[in-house]
């Protein structure tokens, strides 16, 4: 006897992001839009580090680590030696050159993103706790911020059927 | 592949339902591939479609953000169009291929 499950589509995703480097800020931004492109509900909960990514002065300037990371390469592909990573001004160079590469396959800065996300229905939260621990307030965040939620508030949010959380 | 006949015409669609051939659309195919959506298209919708067929035509990938800076429609009114798939909806109505960007 085969048994046939059908598969439900998903419904709404609420992705966490609680990093602020490049990579953690649009792994959330891309699966973000992309959820809300096709018609599936997203909620977007910003904490601790990827607060960057919300507050206005920081969520243009976010960069990407260049020590600590193996998969850090040079252009070609040879290794990137972690003591030219510790030099000042690299990581600012590596940053700005991956920004570049995005922006030739249309990947908006972060607050054009935010706004393609939000003018989808996406909502965008900060972390209560968060913002007490880095001492920010409302108003340094992006002004399309929905509000500042205790992890409680945020849960709430993630009920109903086919649902996903995501911790990028 | 399914083929269906439209306005008199019979079409070539691939298994999600878009035109296999972008030279076989035209209005009446657009209304009717907009009416299995849940769609009724006006002139603003038609502005679009356009445009996403000259940018096809050209060969430029497209994406949201392309679209949201035509001058056409800026991006919350292209959801407003297109409910529930902006870019899958329109490009499928407007009879070019499903675009394969993320963004």
């Amino acid at each position: 006897m085969k048994s046939e499950t059908i598969e439900k589509p998903l419904k709404k995703v609420c992705i966490i992001c609680a990093k602020g480097s490049i990579e953690d800020v649009y792994a959330t931004l891309v699966l973000a839009n992309g959820a809300v492109m096709e018609g599936i509900e997203a909620k977007l909960f910003f904490t601790f580090f990827g607060l960057d990514a919300i507050t206005v002065k920081q969520m243009n300037k976010i960069r990407t680590g260049t020590l600590g990371n193996p998969a850090m390469r040079m252009p070609g592909g040879l290794p990137f030696p972690s003591l030219l990573g510790a030099m000042p001004g690299v990581e600012a160079g590596v940053s700005a050159m991956m920004k570049s590469q995005m922006e030739k396959l249309d990947i908006p800065p972060v607050g054009e993103f935010l706004e393609m996300i939000t003018a989808g229905g996406g909502e965008v939260y900060a972390c209560k706790l968060a913002m007490d621990m880095f001492k920010l307030e409302e108003e340094d965040l992006w002004e399309g911020c929905s509000g500042v939620l205790t992890v409680g508030d945020f849960y709430a949010m993630c009920g109903g059927e086919n649902t996903q959380i995501i911790f990028t | 592949m399914t083929s269906k006949t439209i306005a008199g015409l019979t079409v070539q669609l691939n298994d999600e339902g878009y035109l296999k051939d972008p030279s076989q659309w035209n209005r009446e195919i657009a209304e009717e591939l907009a009416r299995e959506t849940g769609i009724e298209l006006t002139g603003k919708h038609f502005e679009v479609l356009e445009y996403l067929r000259e940018q096809h035509a050209a060969g430029v990938p497209l994406t949201i953000r392309k679209v949201g800076k035509s001058g056409i429609v800026d991006i919350k009114g292209l959801y407003t169009l297109f409910p529930g798939g902006p870019l899958k909806y329109s490009s499928k109505i407007a009879g070019i291929p499903k675009p394969v960007s993320c963004v």
